[in-house]
């Protein structure tokens, strides 16, 4: 298969995870669609580096796949500190800001 | 044959990650994401990324997913009300995010590269294997290396200060603490929060 | 030394001393700052002696007593070039040895005067300041500096006036001298800006011997610069129309009055008069119109003082009479008589002023003449000092009074043709004069002893209650409004010494210039009326004579007419009111000046100021500026919208952002 198909399913993936970042309420999903994004840019950079034939690209992967991690336990933490102060799971209520 | 295994895998990412996005129980979603989950990997092998792919099958799948799998359990499921008060806030976002993807893709398909509508160079069978990669990770990228396992290692010192047991004490002598004291019994199965 | 040494001398002393009771305002005690205020004005009178005598020492002819010392340069821009420069010439060492005698004596009598007031630092650090203004004036080479002394002086007598600040009727009576005086200062500024156009100069000695050749006779340029400068010196000499706040201004203090109201800062019109004689002389139409008013002023002032009751307000409007009679003089080209007018005047009207603080003591505070009599035998030595100061006021034979009056209309009537018209109506009012004077003089000393004057000739000087003389308003006597004790000159030591050097000034002042016998003062003028056709009409030896001779009879019927009224036969004067009210009411209303400004000027003005504030005001200025603050606050409420606080609206913003930056992209590369 040329490169171009990883890159353009590496693409359509993406924008999934976009939608699903906009549209979804719950934190919990938003980071999900988050977990999306970041799989999506990993698979064209495994395309790219089989593209150069070096294995670069793996690399910079596994470090994504690190970062994913460590934000998903920082953010799945906030989820569940939120939790115990009995705020609401609920992006939409947190408005403060609002001028 | 290559192509079978392909547009399998695609299929499957791509269904469950609609499936992500759309299912309404937030389980339901977890669930999908480790089937994308290992659906990629399947791509990764077609992609002769062999240590990549048991990466994302053995930390992403088999940890990162067990983590999400704990918490929504302890968060319990709420479901999502249907209708969306912010207004156009679905449609606009369906609009952006297919605009997004063909702007990539005019991007991809019209670019002068040639070689992305090849299928890449031929690699020796070391390609791709965890000696390749670990002898990549000591030796032109250890830094690299070296600053994601700190990265890993702040992450989880955060996870622990973020979510750590709150008795009185810690409360007390941290000075302040939430009016409401009193949630330290995660088997109170409260529906969650309020909205 | 040498005269400019001398003359900046006289000017810095009282400066001084100003500022050294100012800056020790409340270390020092009334005794040190009295003397020092007093000590400060002395030295000023020794240095303008110094400066006279070093003057005379310096020869007559071609300007070689026209000094002028620069100090530095004021301001300098383009064609524009001021100094700070001081003329000493004998017309301005007159003024000043004037001005520095008679505050000497004033400040001397105010050291006993002002002994209990709280505000006794602060009377002479302002009467210090007045002095020095008032020698800036006189002493100025230049028309800019002689605006900074005007505004000085102005501000000197506001402070002064208000002085008892408490007193409602005091600061109102402040203010509108301060307003009044203002608009005779923009009058003065604009002359000052027209002389500068013409002459290119501002300089005293450039304008005045370029007059003959820069201005044509009557030309527009010099109508139009003698009418501002006349307007600032009726402002300032309080003649019709802008006259209205002198009799108000006797809020302030006696001395005071004495000081500024009668001996120095009314007569300032008179000296600008007298000092722009070139400019006058070029514009003939000016000077007699001045001359005219000031006739008029002579004789509206003396019959409001036929009849008003307060003892001061009637000392006020004498003065305004007698500066009419100057006014008169220096315009129709009598210099020396004006001026020596003005020295006597200033000696007799002083004199006065403080007989009648004396009196006004006796009686407690109390102003009103319905209620004195009889203080002869009470306040002997006073009782000496007011007759003296009527005499000369008067005009009575031998008072210095009654030479320097009597030549201003032999001079009038030496010029002849329109001119006479000044000499009658200046007899006229002499009479009127005479009476009025011994009105205060015999209404006061004569008949039995009121309440207070028996008081007092047991020895206990009368108490009443603190109240403002003119509302009855209860007062306190704590800063702000008068002492608690009141002072006679009987009783106080300095009073008496500068009543007595005033009255020996009443009295034998007038041989300076005795017809045909002396000219000390003529041939003192010589060099600052060089040049002048007018200076020399002097009347003949024996016309003279026969002027002063008419004048005495008139002074004496005068004063035998007041006799009768008073004394003789008291209550006349009563029935007189009675049958003509119409008239006394016109005359104790003082012709309505006050209410006629109020018709003609303030109600317009105000009726103005409202429409303005109502419509111009609201409409306009407020409606540009509610306009802008509206559309900004319109705007920026359409733009909060986007603030909503949502997460999702955020990201949603940021992913638009994201896409049409990539369609900016592909389409720059694609082109």
């Amino acid at each position: 298969m040329a490169i171009e198909w990883y890159l353009v399913l590496s693409a359509l993936l993406f924008a999934t995870g976009v939608a699903g970042v906009l549209i979804r309420r719950s934190p919990l999903v938003i980071l999900l669609c988050l977990e999306l994004m970041l799989n999506a840019s990993t698979l064209a950079l495994i395309a790219f580096s089989r593209m150069h034939g070096t294995e670069d690209g793996h690399i910079y992967a596994i470090v994504v796949m690190v970062v994913a991690a460590c934000e998903v336990v920082v953010g799945l933490g906030l989820i569940v500190a939120m939790y115990k102060r009995r705020i609401p799971i609920d992006v939409d209520e947190a408005r403060r800001l609002e001028g | 044959m290559v192509e079978v295994a392909f547009f399998a895998g695609a299929i499957g990412a791509l269904a469950s990650a609609i499936a992500v996005v759309v299912l309404k129980n937030p389980f339901f979603s977890v669930l999908a994401l480790i089937l994308h989950l290992v659906s990629m990997a399947g791509l990764f092998l077609l992609l002769h990324a062999e240590f990549v792919a048991a990466a994302q099958v053995v930390v992403y799948a088999g940890a990162v997913m067990v983590l999400y799998v704990f918490v929504t359990a302890y968060v319990g499921n709420v479901d999502e009300p249907l209708a969306d008060h912010i207004r156009g806030q679905r449609p606009l976002a369906i609009l952006f995010a297919a605009a997004l993807f063909i702007e990539i893709s005019v991007a991809i398909l019209g670019t002068g590269l040639k070689a992305l509508g090849q299928e890449g160079p031929v690699v020796d069978p070391g390609f791709g294997t965890p000696e390749a990669i670990g002898e990549l990770f000591l030796d032109r990228f250890l830094l690299v290396f070296e600053l994601a396992s700190i990265l890993l290692l702040v992450a989880a010192v955060g996870a622990i200060l973020l979510a750590g047991r709150r008795d009185k004490r810690s409360d007390r002598a941290a000075g302040q603490g939430p009016a409401a004291a009193t949630a330290d019994d995660p088997s109170v199965a409260n529906a969650g929060g309020d909205r | 030394m040498t005269v400019a040494a001398w003359a900046w001398l006289v000017l810095l002393a009282p400066l001084a001393g100003s500022l050294i009771i100012a800056a020790g305002f409340r270390v020092l005690s009334k005794r040190a700052a009295g003397w020092i205020g007093t000590a400060a004005i002395g030295v000023a009178f020794i240095a303008a002696i110094g400066t006279l005598l070093s003057l005379l020492d310096l020869p007559a002819e071609n300007g070689g007593r026209e000094v002028v010392s620069t100090a530095w340069q004021y301001a300098a821009a383009g064609p524009f070039d001021i100094e700070l420069n001081i003329l000493v010439d004998p017309l301005s060492v007159f003024m000043c040895l004037v001005v520095t005698g008679c505050s000497t004596l004033i400040h001397l009598y105010s050291v006993s005067y002002m002994t209990s007031d709280q505000g006794f630092n602060r009377y002479f650090s302002y009467l210090n300041f007045f002095v020095f203004s008032m020698l800036l004036l006189v002493l100025a080479g230049n028309f800019v500096l002689l605006v900074v002394g005007w505004a000085f002086v102005g501000f000197a007598s506001y402070a002064l006036i208000s002085f008892w600040y408490r007193r409602s009727t005091a600061t109102a009576a402040g203010m509108k001298a301060f307003v009044i005086n203002v608009i005779g200062d923009i009058g003065l500024v604009l002359a000052a800006f027209l002389i500068f156009r013409e002459f290119g100069s501002a300089n005293y000695l450039d304008v005045y011997h370029g007059a003959h050749d820069t201005l044509s006779l009557n030309s527009g340029v010099g109508i139009a610069i003698c009418a501002l400068l006349l307007v600032g010196a009726f402002a300032k000499s309080a003649q019709l129309p802008l006259h209205t706040w002198l009799p108000d201004a006797m809020e302030g203090p006696t001395p005071v009055s004495s000081l500024i109201h009668a001996a120095t800062m009314v007569t300032a019109g008179v000296y600008l008069i007298a000092r722009s004689w070139p400019l006058f002389e070029m514009t003939p139409t000016m000077a007699d119109i001045s001359a005219i008013i000031g006739l008029a002023t002579l004789t509206v002032a003396a019959t409001i003082a036929l009849v008003v009751t307060d003892l001061k307000r009637i000392i006020a409007y004498s003065t305004m009479s007698q500066i009419g009679y100057m006014v008169v003089g220096v315009s129709i080209g009598a210099y020396t008589a004006g001026l020596f007018h003005l020295m006597t005047h200033a000696f007799f009207k002083a004199l006065l002023f403080m007989a009648a603080g004396s009196i006004i003591g006796a009686m407690a505070g109390l102003q009103n003449i319905d209620r004195m009599s009889g203080m002869r035998r009470a306040l002997p030595f006073t009782t000496l000092m007011l007759i003296i100061g009527a005499l000369a006021l008067a005009g009575f034979p031998g008072t210095s009074g009654f030479f320097s009056k009597d030549e201003i209309i032999s001079v009038a009537l030496e010029r002849g043709g329109f001119y006479t018209i000044f000499a009658i109506g200046g007899y006229i009012v002499a009479f009127l004069t005479a009476f009025y004077s011994f009105r205060i003089g015999f209404r006061v000393v004569a008949g039995r002893p009121c309440d207070e004057a028996r008081e007092l000739e047991q020895g206990h000087l009368a108490h009443a209650e603190h109240v403002n003389p003119a509302t009855g308003e209860p007062e306190d006597t704590d800063v702000g409004f008068p002492g608690s004790e009141h002072h006679i000159a009987e009783r106080e030591m300095p009073m008496k010494i500068a009543m007595s050097l005033l009255a020996v000034g009443a009295i034998f002042g007038g041989v300076l210039q005795i017809p045909g016998v002396s000219h000390v003062l003529e041939t003192f003028f010589e060099p600052t009326f060089e040049g002048s056709h007018l200076f020399h009409i002097v009347p003949s030896a024996s016309s003279a004579w026969v002027g002063l001779a008419i004048g005495a009879v008139i002074s004496i019927a005068g004063i035998a007419l007041a006799w009768y009224c008073y004394v003789a036969r008291p209550g006349v004067t009563l029935k007189l009111r009675d049958r003509f009210s119409g008239i006394h009411n016109f005359l104790q209303h003082a012709w309505y000046f006050n209410e006629l400004i109020d018709l003609l000027v303030y109600r317009p003005l105000i009726a103005t100021g409202r429409f303005c504030n109502r419509f111009i005001e609201r409409f306009i200025v407020d409606g540009i500026v509610v306009a802008a603050t509206s559309a900004v606050r319109g705007v920026s409420g359409a733009v909060r919208q986007a603030q909503s606080g949502l997460l999702r609206a955020y990201a949603l913003l940021v992913v638009a952002g994201v896409v049409a930056l990539g369609l900016y992209f592909l389409l720059v590369a694609g082109s």
